[in-house]
Formats: C-alpha cells, structure tokens, sequence
C-alpha cells in the first residue's frame, strides 16, 4: 500500500513530503510551542530550526535545504510591524520575494518556499500554515533538487547577492 | 579532525513524549550518529537524576556537546545550561531538541511518524552541537530605577514595594490623577469594604514618597536599550498650572464657566469644569485645564481661573515637556478599558435612558458620585423599584469577546447587595453561569441567594420598551429565554444594569511593539510562562502586571503588582545580569566596506570606519538578530551562537534521511497508526 500523501498525488509513492522551517525565536516558534501546548495536530511533514529573527535568514539557507533533500521551505516569523528586532520580518519580506523570483527562474515552483506569520499567541494560525503548506506541497509532488536542478546552490547564492545588493542601492533601508 | 564527543539524552516526560514517540528507539538510533559518544532515554530528563546524568557523563566521558531531546527550550534550556555548567562544560556547547511541544504533542495518532520526525530534530541538534562554539554571557549592569506605567492599583502596589525598599520609581500615569478604576469604585467585593477607605492612603503614600518620582498627565514616547540600562523618553503634557505654586484649594474650578460633561471619572453621569481635579482625593491635587474645553482656549478670552487664583499658578503659556529618564527595569500595569455596550444595539444602551453600564452604576453608588449615592433613574429622582442585572455583556460571546472578563459576577453580585439595601427593589439577576472562585466569594453569592436576588439563568436576547401587556407599560422589559426552566420570559423593570466586560485597552497593540513584548489577538500582554513566570514577558527587564496581563479583580492586580516588584528586587539586589551572548561581529581583513549593512541594522550599531574602509558593530548597541549576518554578501559577519557554518550543518542534520546517501523513510500503511 502507497503513502497517505500519494492518495492525492501518486508521485509521493511510499514516501512522505519534507518540508523545512525556520522558525523566529519570538514568535513563531512559541507559536509551534503554543499549538503544541494546546494539542492542535498536524502533518508531520515540517521539520523545525529556530533562528532568532527571520532577519537572519540567509537565503542560502533555503537553497540548502532544497538541494539537500526538502520539498518545500516555511519561513515564519512575527507579523509585520511586531518584529522583536523591529523591522527584520520585512528583511525576510523582501529577501523572500527576491528568493522566489530566483526560484522560479530555475524552474522551481515559488510555491515551494513560503512565508508565513503568527504571533506568540496564535498556535492555531501555525497548525493552519502548516497544514497549508503541506497541502501545497503535496499538490505540487517531490522536488528532486540534486536530479532535476544542475546549477550550484554558490552560483545562485552569488545570484542572488548581486539582486538583493541592487535592490538595496535602488529602495535603500 | 577535532574531537567530538556527544551527550544525547531523550527524555520520556512521563507519558508525554513516551506516549507518542517511541523514545527508546530515538536514543538507540542516536548512539549511531556521528560524534555521538553516549545516547541514553531517561523518564525526567529535567529532574535532579536526569540532570546528574548529564553531569556524570559530561565528567566521566570528557563529553564535548551535550543534546537534550525533550520540551522546548523556552521550558527548561537554562536548566540544563546550568547542568552542564556545573559539570565544567560550556553552557552554549549544549542544545535541545524540541520533541514534545513540537512533536509528540502534535502528532498524537501516528507514532510511526512523530519517531521519525523526533530523530530528524535529534539528527539536527547533534549536528549543530559538532558546530558550537564556547561563548561567555555578557553582563548588563542592573541601574537602579524602575519605570512603572500605570498608575492604577497594580502599578500603585508595584511602585509602593520597590520604592518601600529603598530603590527609586519613576511612576507614569497617563490622566491628571493616579487611582485608576479603583478610585470610581464605591464598595470592593465580598467584603463590601469602601473601596476609597482603602485606596487613597496608598495613593497618598505613592504622592508622598521620597523615592517615588510620579509623572501623572504624561506618556511614554520611546524606549531604547535592554535589560539594566533602558533610556525612556515620556512626554509631561502641559497642566497649564504651575505645581510649584499651587495649593490646590480649588478657586480655580470653582469659578471656571466652562461645564462639559465628565466621561471619563463620572463616566458620562456628571459634570466637570474646563480646568478640573478628576475627583477630590486625587493624587496629585493639582488641576489640570482641559484645552477642548477651556472658553480661553477656544475662544481667546475667559482667564477667569487666573483670576482668581490666590497664588498665581495658572501658566497659559505652559508648554508639555519632555523628559529622559534612565532605568534598569520597567513594569507595565496599564490596565484595561470597560467594553462599549453600544456594540450591542439590542441591549439598548444609549438609546434607552434607563439602561446603565456597569461604571455608571459604580459612579451611581458612590458616596461621591453625582447622586450623592442615590440609586436613581436616569431622571435624578425616582427610585427604581425592580432592577435588571445583565451578566457577560461583551465577555463570553463569540461576537465580542470569547473571554470571561472575570470580575463581573462577582460585581452583579455586589451591584445586587447595594440596590437592595439602597432601594430595597426586586433584583433579577440574568446569568450564563455564576463564577465565585476565590476566597469568601461563594459565600458571598450564598448571602445575595438569601437576600432574595431572582437569578435567572439565560443569556439576554433584547431590552425593549414596547409593552405587550398593560403590566409592561412604562418599563423596560427583558426578554430572555430562562434555560432552567426551558420557556422564554420577559421581566419587566425600571432599571437595567449591564455588566460590561473588560477589554484591552484600545492602545495596547502599540504600547507591546514600544515596550518590545508580545500581546494577544485579543490585545491582553503576553507573560513569559502561563503558569510558572506569570509576570515576566519574552522580553528581559520588561514585567506586566495586573488586568493589562488578563482580566482579574484588584486582589489579583495587587498580587501581581507585588511579584513583578519582586522581580525587578531581585534584579536590583543582584546588581547585575547575564545576557545571551548573541551578537554580530565583522571580520575587518575581509570586509570590503560595501556598507550594505550599515543600513540593515535596526539598532544602527554598525558603523562604517572610514580610515580603515571597513564596518564594525558596537556590541552595546548589536541585540543580536542577525539581519546583517544574512546580508553580507562576502559573508564576513559572523553571528555568535547562529553562524553560518552551525545553521548549514542544522540543515543537513534535519534532513539526514533525505540527503544524498541517507535513507529515506518509506511508509507502507495508507493510513496513520492509532495511539497506544
């Protein structure tokens, strides 16, 4: 018998989907903490990192995860305009719309990588993200990074550099 | 290569982690990975045997890294931080991984799965022990002063203890006087003391105190800086009176021709002047000119007040000023507001004269209050001879508030006690359900029950005053469906008083991202623990207390207002304080001062060094969130505790089943395993 998931798209096989997230320590992963506390349930399919602020993201570490095996990428953090750190969810912001258009250029579903928001308070908006994604995810069926995609996750990374330094010459702050 | 020697430790958590995962299997598993020198499954990891353990081994072993699999690091990382410290291993060389909150808990009927998900958080953690590095916590000099805002009961209490053991407070309060609800309240519940009698001597000790600087009619502007030192800009709006001259012997108000109608103190029930004292043992007694309302204000000429006062402390010119104080610490009491019963039209409120908000019937029965406590109509005179009492008006109801505001049951019922004894009318008293849980609060219920309270039970559909019948005319009628005795029933009566609920205030949002805390959807404060920290917020050196924390009654507040200055004792007792050594840092050989992080830094502590062409950070000002570190596109600025190489290596650790060479696991069954 076939994986759950491969009830609603076959490609999964025998296998689950794998999605990374990356978690703020403010407010999603006490939000995850949250959902955990009052036993809301959801897919296993997210796999969590906490890092302090989404600011700290570095969009090679999206590539990474991709290129080591994910199927998608979830990066939460706290809602715009209630950053711990003030303004570095919209770093994330701006980094994740440059980061998908790269994406896309590669013939990755921007789908695949995600950001979301929940406030510490708010475990039942992670579990929905999440069963959301996975959702998602699922639809769209294994990644296969190393097989379908050549390019090295350096050559994008620099890629992404030049983009993101012109963006900042061009907005600033 | 270097020497790694890994500690993992799975932890059972009685049934909570082992009911769902099969930690026996994840400690097994674990001996395998590499670098891992010992892997052990243990029922209570963060018990004084689960914490020897890692000690024993960490000495025994020569352990290198210590990963502890069990609940989030948010519950018991400075625990086992401290175990392995104390067993001469770094405390930053040691990680969790967060199988309960964020595994065993979620996933409860697919214990197959949640296994596999626990060892893949395990796998992570382990790799991102190889990649650690020693770090020393930094250490914050506590100053001494607090900030407190609010200067309602818990702020008052707060201000009070801290300022009682020798420590200065610089207490803030937004209106003219401190007191808060409080200070409108006629009788306090179950004893039924004067809520006055037992508030304003506090006031007067806060007002007199020499440690207490209290800064009424200002608010906070901006915070900056952490834990021990935060710089705090309020902004003293102008009183147009000079405090250093007046007396407060009241000439003033008592001449002034300006009446406007008082909303905030006498909540719409009575009368104050352009130039006012919220009420007379306020706290301080100076006035405070009202500019919306003053005739010279808004016409130009009056001056009636400068006039007559005998030691010419009027200022028209008085400007609002604005102050820096310096602090170590800062307790947030800013209380809540009354929900607006307006919202819902069919209680009638507003538009039907007779029907009362709750603050109104509190300024009703005041011996102070406009009526002289006269339980009246809305006419001045006639004394009502049945009363409604509305339960959970904006509180419990999924068009509102989903929450119990608390304190409102225990009010109807003290609302109940003065009407008869005031009136001696007929009391209905419409619940959901009756909430008494705290000392000699039932027993108080028991005595209004033999005080002949009609308690109905039954949420209350509408307040009218279309009569049906020739008994109705002329009253307000309830109409209420009595779940008792399952028939609909309408009770006609003279007065309807509606219990409001309590809500955030409407500014708490803003207050949270000033201050840098967490707050609810619903606007409450966000404590650091529900039940174990219950004051303290994510946020080190910033404490809340009282109902701006969650609806509670003054006992409560007090409490609270008690604990936080407890809190802010021990820090200043200590003097100083360790912080996470989380910052940024740039190596200067290779930075090519492109300065594309000068401007990602929020805190802007990055400074571009023009002699040398290269970016530094202050490590003062740097709070450690990364944004630079994620920037830099030579990757030259390292992020302590988070750096490039220890997340990379996170990465591959979390997906070590998926990895090129690593064996994913395949699920046979369609559907999920059901729980043991």
């Amino acid at each position: 018998m076939p994986s759950k998931y491969s009830e609603i798209n076959p490609a999964w096989g025998d296998r689950d989907p794998v999605i990374v997230g990356f978690l703020c320590n403010w407010c999603s992963y006490r939000a995850a903490d949250l959902a955990g506390i009052s036993r809301f349930s959801y897919p296993t399919t997210l796999r969590d990192i906490r890092i302090m602020c989404t600011g700290r993201l570095d969009p090679t570490f999206v590539l990474k995860a991709l290129r080591e095996g994910a199927d998608g990428v979830l990066v939460m953090g706290c809602h715009p305009g209630q950053c711990h750190y003030e303004s570095g969810n919209y770093k994330a912001m701006r980094r994740m719309a440059l980061l998908r258009r790269t994406l896309a250029q590669l013939g990755v579903d921007p789908e695949r990588v995600q950001l979301g928001w929940a406030s510490a308070a708010q475990g039942n908006i992670f579990r929905d993200t999440v069963i959301r994604m996975t959702d998602a995810i699922v639809r769209l069926g294994p990644l296969d990074w190393q097989a379908n995609i050549t390019d090295s996750i350096d050559d994008i990374a620099s890629h992404f550099a030049h983009l993101e330094a012109d963006e900042e010459v061009a907005y600033g702050r | 290569m270097k020497d790694t020697r890994i500690g993992v430790y799975v932890c059972h958590c009685g049934h909570n982690i082992a009911g769902t995962v099969d930690v026996e299997s994840v400690a097994e598993w674990a001996a395998g990975l590499p670098g891992v020198a010992v892997s052990r499954d243990y029922k209570f990891m963060c018990s004084s045997l689960g914490q020897e353990l890692v000690e024993k081994d960490i000495q025994e072993l020569g352990l290198t890294g210590v990963v502890v699999a069990s609940c989030s690091p948010h519950m018991h990382e400075p625990t086992f931080r401290k175990a392995c410290e104390r067993a001469g291993l770094n405390a930053y060389l040691f990680e969790m991984a967060n199988i309960r909150e964020h595994a065993s808990w979620v996933h409860p009927n697919d214990i197959e799965r949640a296994t596999e998900k626990s060892k893949a958080l395990v796998a992570a953690a382990v790799s991102r022990v190889a990649e650690l590095e020693p770090l020393e916590p930094l250490v914050a000099e506590i100053k001494e002063p607090t900030l407190i805002v609010g200067g309602g009961i818990a702020g008052i209490s707060a201000a009070l203890e801290i300022a009682d053991a020798g420590h200065h407070v610089y207490l803030v309060e937004r209106e003219p006087s401190i007191g808060g609800h409080m200070a409108q309240f006629d009788k306090t519940f179950p004893t039924l003391d004067c809520s006055a009698c037992i508030l304003t001597p506090k006031m007067f000790d806060v007002g007199n105190h020499p440690n207490i600087t209290m800064m009424t009619y200002s608010e906070v502007e901006q915070v900056d800086g952490f834990i021990g030192n935060f710089t705090v800009r309020i902004r003293q709006k102008a009183r147009k009176v000079n405090t250093d001259l007046c007396t407060g012997c009241g000439d003033c108000w008592a001449k002034c021709p300006a009446k406007v109608i008082d909303t905030v103190f006498e909540a719409g029930l009575g009368y104050r002047t352009a130039i006012y004292r919220p009420f007379p043992q306020a706290v301080p007694k100076y006035p405070v000119i009202d500019m919306e309302s003053c005739i010279y204000f808004q016409k130009g000429t009056c001056r009636a007040c400068e006039k007559v006062c005998p030691t010419g402390a009027i200022d028209f010119e008085q400007e609002d000023e604005t102050v820096v104080v310096n602090v170590g610490n800062i307790i947030l009491a800013t209380g809540v507001e009354i929900f607006d019963a307006r919202r819902i039209s069919q209680y009638g409120y507003g538009r039907l004269p007779n029907v009362f908000s709750n603050l109104e019937f509190e300024r009703l029965t005041n011996a102070a209050g406009p009526t002289g406590g006269e339980v009246v109509l809305r006419d001045g005179v006639t004394r009502p001879e049945s009363v409604a009492i509305i339960h959970c008006v904006g509180s419990r109801d999924k068009n509102y508030n989903e929450y119990c505001s608390a304190v409102c049951c225990m009010a109807a019922l003290k609302f109940s006690h003065l009407v008869i004894e005031r009136t001696g009318a007929e009391v209905y008293s419409f619940y959901i359900d009756i909430r008494t849980p705290m000392k000699n609060y039932e027993e108080f219920y028991h005595r209004l029950l033999e005080e002949g309270v009609h308690f109905v039970r039954g949420r209350v559909a509408e307040v009218t005053d279309s009569a049906r019948t020739p008994g109705e005319e002329g009253k307000l009628i309830v109409q209420v469906e009595d779940t008792l005795i399952g028939k609909q029933r309408r009770v006609p009566v003279d007065m309807v008083i509606l219990m409001n609920g309590l809500e955030p205030q409407s500014d708490a949002k803003e207050v949270a991202n000033q201050f840098g805390i967490g707050c609810s959807e619903a606007g409450f404060y966000i404590e650091r623990h529900p039940k174990l920290d219950p004051v303290a917020t994510m946020t080190d050196g910033v404490f809340i207390a009282g109902a701006c924390q969650g609806p509670k009654d003054i006992p409560a507040s007090v409490a609270q207002g008690a604990a936080a200055a407890a809190r802010v004792l021990n820090l200043i007792g200590r003097g100083e304080v360790e912080i996470e050594p989380i910052r940024a840092s740039i190596d200067e050989e290779r930075c090519s001062g492109c300065r594309i992080c000068n401007n990602m830094c929020p805190y802007n502590a990055i400074d571009y060094i023009e002699d040398l062409g290269v970016s530094r950070v202050n490590p003062a000002l740097c709070k450690g969130c990364g944004t630079c570190v994620a920037a830099c596109p030579s990757q030259v600025i390292s992020g302590q505790h988070y750096t490039f190489d220890q997340l990379m290596s996170q990465i591959e650790g979390i997906l070590y089943d998926v990895r090129e060479g690593g064996e994913r696991v395949t699920y046979a069954g369609a559907e999920p395993v059901e729980a043991k």
